[in-house]
């Protein structure tokens, strides 16, 4: 690492910091802003997020070398943490810290894309059945049951098996359109109680349509639990992410991604601890930070399901 | 009940027989063909024409799908293309083992967990509260086969205090029939049900200490307290058996998840389970056995809800009241 890294380095450590100041700032002194900085990781964790994607963002200013370079395959693989090498370098001689930060575009790409595709399926689903009611109800919510008991680690790695070489954009669908059975049935719940409030009835009594009276009364008024549960799912696909990744049929080697870090460090980890150690403290740090920010969300939005 | 019981079972029945549909179904719309690619030397083509044509893989898949079905409702469930043997008696083979690894790692998850909660719902918003909370939350934020490989290279490799992987000493112990096999088991089995118990036990601490102190704040509580009883008989007799209802409904959503998470465990630890068996039969394009697995697995999420249900109705009577 050149000095210029380092002083990049902190510099997204500075700007992470004024981002969190801004959105505190920001957000008011509000019961629901209260209530969220109350809990004393709520801070910490949003530190944390912006630091990563400051970070993930700024790569090339970061990081002394590309992703995929072998410095010296030679000489310089396994070798250990050094100033050179913040992180060390992998059985393969790469830098892990520069693929560290690549890999947190990939990583955290992939749970938020995923994220963002199972939540809309899940919301459009659970707004559907609980408005109509009936058979289309019972017909989407059958469909739930059976997604819920599917052995979801098992189908996405027959797909992405069987059909070779499957593409970011497919690995995210895949895991997107297999994550959204939870989300449907909270959403479907939430519609249900609130379909029967009075402004629903107003609404519907002005002749507005169904798709109107749902996306624009109903869903804005259940928005909290879905908020917190898309905040906590974020965590789940980037730890479903890194086990495909892991068993080799995730994001595919040399593109870095935190799982597949580890799978290439794993058979020298007797010799070479870094390797897999820092990405898979990466992804416990990032994790960690989605759950406390969803535990206090929740508190802030839905304090009806306090936990603390 | 009983028509309770009924219409769950049906219900369960028919869920396993969607996924099963859904299993065969991916599996059969894939490319590439089940002959010659696990190690990359190309077979003879009449060879494999031979192979598809006596597994049945020419025929239409609907002829397919229904011999499928009609022989599972048989009992039986094919002949694995890979391992040359029934796939009933390769599953008969690893489902006791990750069995064994999931009930250990059950049991430490609940009793590690419940323990924590409890002591962290008694020292409310103190250190030992705070401290382990975020520990918890931690352990609970790992990928589950990460924490495996730390504490294998902790444990195993550095301290030397575990074996590095596998079942048993296959030297020592061919089988297991004599006290110091069974400790050798026990010494092997260690790590893995370490590794799924505490990340399933960060999680049901959470859960437990949030159940407590909700019920810590009724009335009854008060009552008891206020007739002096000494805290500890109040938190673990009074309020603890009140707050068990939430690890029911926990327990039934772990049961799916020990085997799923057995998936990647088995394979950093090299224990010989289903998990093992069904990633391995995966990159081999092994039909039979990928579709007898995920049987499997539905059957226990399924039995796992079921088993959670029923409980609830054990556990508290108005709950089997109004399911009736």
């Amino acid at each position: 690492m050149t000095v210029w890294n380092w002083l990049a380095v902190g510099g997204a450590a500075v700007l992470a910091l004024v981002a969190v100041a801004e959105i505190r700032r920001r957000a008011g002194t509000g019961t629901s802003a209260r209530r969220f900085f109350r809990h004393p990781t709520a801070a910490p964790a949003l530190f944390v997020l912006a630091f990563f994607v400051t970070v993930a963002l700024a790569a090339p200013l970061v990081t002394p070398y590309r992703p995929y370079v072998q410095i010296d395959i030679a000489r310089l693989a396994n070798h250990a943490p050094s100033a050179q090498f913040p992180l060390g370098t992998d059985p393969f001689g790469r830098d892990v810290w520069s693929r560290l930060v690549y890999g947190a575009r990939i990583s955290l790409g992939i749970g938020a894309l995923a994220m963002l595709v199972a939540v809309t399926t899940g919301v459009v689903v659970g707004g559907v059945a609980g408005y109509f009611r009936r058979w289309v109800d019972a017909t989407l919510m059958r469909l739930v049951d059976v997604g819920l008991a599917m052995p979801r680690v098992f189908m996405l790695l027959m797909v992405v098996a069987l059909w070779e070489h499957v593409p970011l954009t497919v690995l995210v669908l895949l895991i997107g359109l297999t994550g959204w059975f939870g989300t449907s049935r909270l959403v479907r719940a939430e519609v249900l109680s609130v379909r029967e409030r009075e402004f629903v009835a107003a609404a519907r009594a002005l002749g507005a349509e169904p798709a109107r009276v749902i996306f624009r009364h109903v869903l804005p008024n259940a928005a909290a639990p879905i908020i917190v549960s898309a905040a906590l799912g974020i965590g789940n696909v980037m730890l479903l992410e890194a086990g495909l990744s892991f068993l080799g049929l995730g994001v595919p080697s040399p593109a870095p991604s935190w799982g597949n870090m580890i799978a290439d460090g794993w058979p020298k980890m007797a010799v070479a601890w870094w390797a897999s150690t820092f990405p898979g403290l990466a992804i416990s740090l990032v994790v960690m930070a989605l759950n406390a920010v969803g535990d206090a969300l929740r508190d802030a939005l839905d304090p009806r399901k306090e936990t603390a | 009940m009983a028509a309770w019981l009924v219409r769950r079972l049906a219900a369960s029945i028919a869920i396993v027989w969607a996924v099963v549909t859904l299993t065969f179904v991916v599996v059969h719309i894939a490319h590439g063909s089940p002959c010659g690619q696990s190690d990359g030397r190309p077979v003879a083509p009449e060879t494999c024409a031979a192979l598809i044509r006596r597994f049945g893989l020419d025929r239409p898949i609907g002829i397919q799908y229904v011999k499928y079905l009609g022989a599972l409702l048989h009992g039986d469930l094919g002949e694995s293309l890979a391992l040359h043997r029934p796939v009933a008696d390769a599953l008969a083979e690893a489902l006791p083992n990750t069995l064994t690894l999931a009930l250990t790692a059950l049991i430490l998850d609940f009793a590690l967990g419940l323990a924590l909660g409890v002591y962290q719902a008694a020292r409310e918003r103190r250190f030992g509260d705070i401290a382990l909370g975020n520990a918890a939350l931690f352990v609970n934020s790992m990928p589950t086969f990460w924490l495996g490989l730390v504490l294998l290279l902790l444990l195993a490799q550095w301290l030397r205090l575990f074996p590095v992987g596998g079942l048993r000493d296959l030297v020592l112990c061919p089988r297991l029939d004599s006290l110091p096999c069974l400790a050798d088991f026990a010494w092997h089995l260690t790590l893995p049900a370490l590794t799924l118990g505490l990340v399933g036990a960060a999680g049901t601490a959470r859960y437990q200490r949030a159940a407590l102190l909700e019920v810590v704040r009724q009335d009854f509580v008060r009552t008891a307290r206020a007739k002096g009883l000494p805290e500890r008989r109040v938190l673990l007799v009074h309020a603890l058996r009140n707050a068990l209802l939430p690890l029911i409904t926990l327990f039934g959503l772990t049961f799916p998840f020990l085997l799923t998470g057995a998936v990647l465990v088995e394979t950093v630890f090299a224990w010989p389970g289903m998990g093992r068996l069904a990633v391995t039969a995966i990159l081999q394009r092994d039909y039979p056995v990928v579709t007898a697995a995920a049987l499997i697995a539905s059957v226990m999420v399924v039995l796992g809800n079921l088993l959670a249900d029923a409980l609830y109705g054990v556990a508290d009577p108005r709950i089997r009241v109004r399911a009736t």
